[in-house]
């Protein structure tokens, strides 16, 4: 049999590539391996709808099985690649075995950070379907309290489904505001006023220095009694693999535009790619669904003759009680940001510039807003200021105007 | 089991088992019926699910809320009386037999 493409992960990146690949005509194998004992699955329900048990387990999955049968895509469950062999183009299976490949697609994606602290054992964390399922019963079990340790999207989702069962809720942050990576300071201070008002502490500036059984101790000697400590402080993407085969590998593994590494036949694509990113300005490494998808669908043009570089617009989603927060582009660099709508209300956007040029919009229960955003942000739709700050400015107008 | 026949802009039909209380997006993703992209997974925030309700059924649609409405009129392809997001759209015995239509493109 011809070697055709292997892909390493079964994330949504993974499994993205590989439909892809078929949805553009690529006619050779298609083997994905997944670390994990199941076929892939979405992540993001599993820290929203899954854990306030809006949805059960069973509809996360991306694919039914007979869906790889019948795209042919040779879907290998609870493997592990040990290593790649550039030269012969193969990757050794920790389960002994080699599988040969024309193009390999590294999906590799990223592990939990762990904490630094004393007894993090203790504590559970947030990334696999298990350990879903492990901390939807422990939230339901909890007693005396449950400590969510870092005010990240992660975290907060964690600690809104946590607080809407009932249960007595702290967030820990080091940072002096929430979610400090990804949005502006007004953002911040609007979930730091939601979660309060809806009885959760959060403790900004605060540092945990041990996770015992039945408490985490902080950095200022205060003792917060819990039953369940949740971990959520953030990622460290999968290079080892790539980097032990010689791939170039900083935060995350190195690519083009085109999810090339340097070695021609190898791609990497998803939360372990560090890509160059327009909207960034620079490189960048996203951990979203919009960049693991529209890597893939990158990948799988480039593969099958028509490629096109990745220029798609960065966007994000989290839900935290009945609020809906979407992100369209990058706002890290921005130097001046106005107001559409009412914070008071909780429907607004934040509308993100830098030298008069639009970077980003974040919108609060404003889904139009969000998908007009997203629309400008890709056309490159000039506008100004003072424009997005007026509501009697149709966006959608201006939009469609290009 | 109730089914659903989806057909794509270009006329292929297909017919599938659709569980009960499950969506019309799911469905067809799970099963890579394509025309139908569903990027954020069914959370009503990225419009690119978007299908035409046969007529026959449209009357037996759940009301359009207003977060629903908000997208709808973010669709790439043209909004039309029974334009629906299909992750909207759950199975229920009256819809049995459903039929929709794919636009030409969703985003």
């Amino acid at each position: 049999m011809q070697p055709g493409v292997v892909i390493v992960g079964g994330g949504q990146a993974g499994l993205e590539a590989a439909a892809l690949l078929r949805t553009q005509g690529y006619a050779g194998t298609v083997t994905l391996i997944c670390e994990e004992p199941h076929a892939p699955y979405q992540r993001p329900p599993l820290s929203k709808e899954f854990l306030t048990g809006k949805q059960e387990v069973d509809r996360v999955f991306l694919r039914t099985l007979a869906y790889y049968e019948k795209q042919r895509i040779d879907l290998i469950l609870e493997e592990c690649v040990t290593e790649i062999n550039t030269g012969a183009k193969l990757v050794h299976l920790a389960g002994g075995g080699t599988v040969s490949y024309a193009h390999l697609i590294l999906a590799v994606g990223a592990r939990n950070r762990p904490l630094p602290a004393r007894g993090a054992e203790n504590a559970l964390y947030l990334r696999s379907l298990e350990e879903a399922v492990t901390l939807k019963q422990r939230i339901a079990e909890a007693r005396h309290g449950i400590v969510v340790i870092g005010g990240g999207f992660i975290g907060l989702e964690v600690a809104a489904a946590a607080r809407t069962a009932g249960k007595t809720v702290a967030v820990i942050e080091a940072a002096p505001r929430l979610m400090a990576r990804a949005v502006s300071p007004v953002l911040s201070d609007f979930f730091l006023d939601l979660h309060q008002a809806q009885g959760t502490e959060v403790l900004l500036n605060t540092v945990a220095v041990e996770v015992r059984p039945d408490a985490v101790m902080l950095e200022n000697g205060r003792r917060i009694a819990a039953d369940l400590v949740v971990v959520g402080i953030g990622v460290i993407p999968n290079v080892e693999l790539a980097r032990a085969a010689g791939l170039e590998a900083n935060d995350g593994i190195m690519v083009d535009e085109y999810m090339r590494t340097v070695d021609p036949a190898i791609f990497a694509i998803g939360d372990c790619a560090e890509h160059p990113n327009v909207f960034a300005g620079g490189r960048a490494r996203l951990e979203s669904v919009q960049n693991a998808v529209d890597q893939a669908r990158c990948v799988a043009r480039v593969i099958t003759g028509q490629p096109e570089p990745y220029r798609d617009v960065p966007w994000f989603w989290t839900d935290q009680f009945e609020i809906r927060f979407q992100m369209a582009g990058l706002s890290g660099a921005h130097d001046k940001s106005v107001l559409r709508g009412s914070v008071q209300a909780s429907k607004f956007s934040v509308f993100h510039f830098k030298q008069g040029r639009l970077l980003a919009v974040d919108s609060v229960n404003r889904v139009a807003d969000h998908i007009t955003a997203r629309k400008m942000l890709a056309a490159g739709t000039p506008l100004t200021p003072e424009q997005a700050a007026d509501e009697t400015v149709d966006l959608k107008q201006l939009a469609a105007a290009g | 089991m109730p089914n659903v026949t989806y057909i794509s802009h270009a006329g292929e039909t297909t017919t599938i088992d659709v569980p009960m209380g499950t969506t019309v997006m799911e469905n067809a993703v799970k099963n890579g019926i394509e025309g139908i992209v569903a990027e954020c997974g069914g959370a009503m925030l990225c419009a690119t699910c978007h299908v035409y309700v046969d007529p026959a059924f449209v009357d037996k649609l759940d009301p359009i809320g207003e977060e629903q409405d908000e997208m709808l009129a973010a669709t790439a392809a043209e909004r039309k009386p029974n334009s629906r997001l299909s992750c909207q759209i759950r199975m229920k015995p009256e819809l049995a037999g459903l039929i929709v239509r794919m636009p030409d493109r969703q985003y």
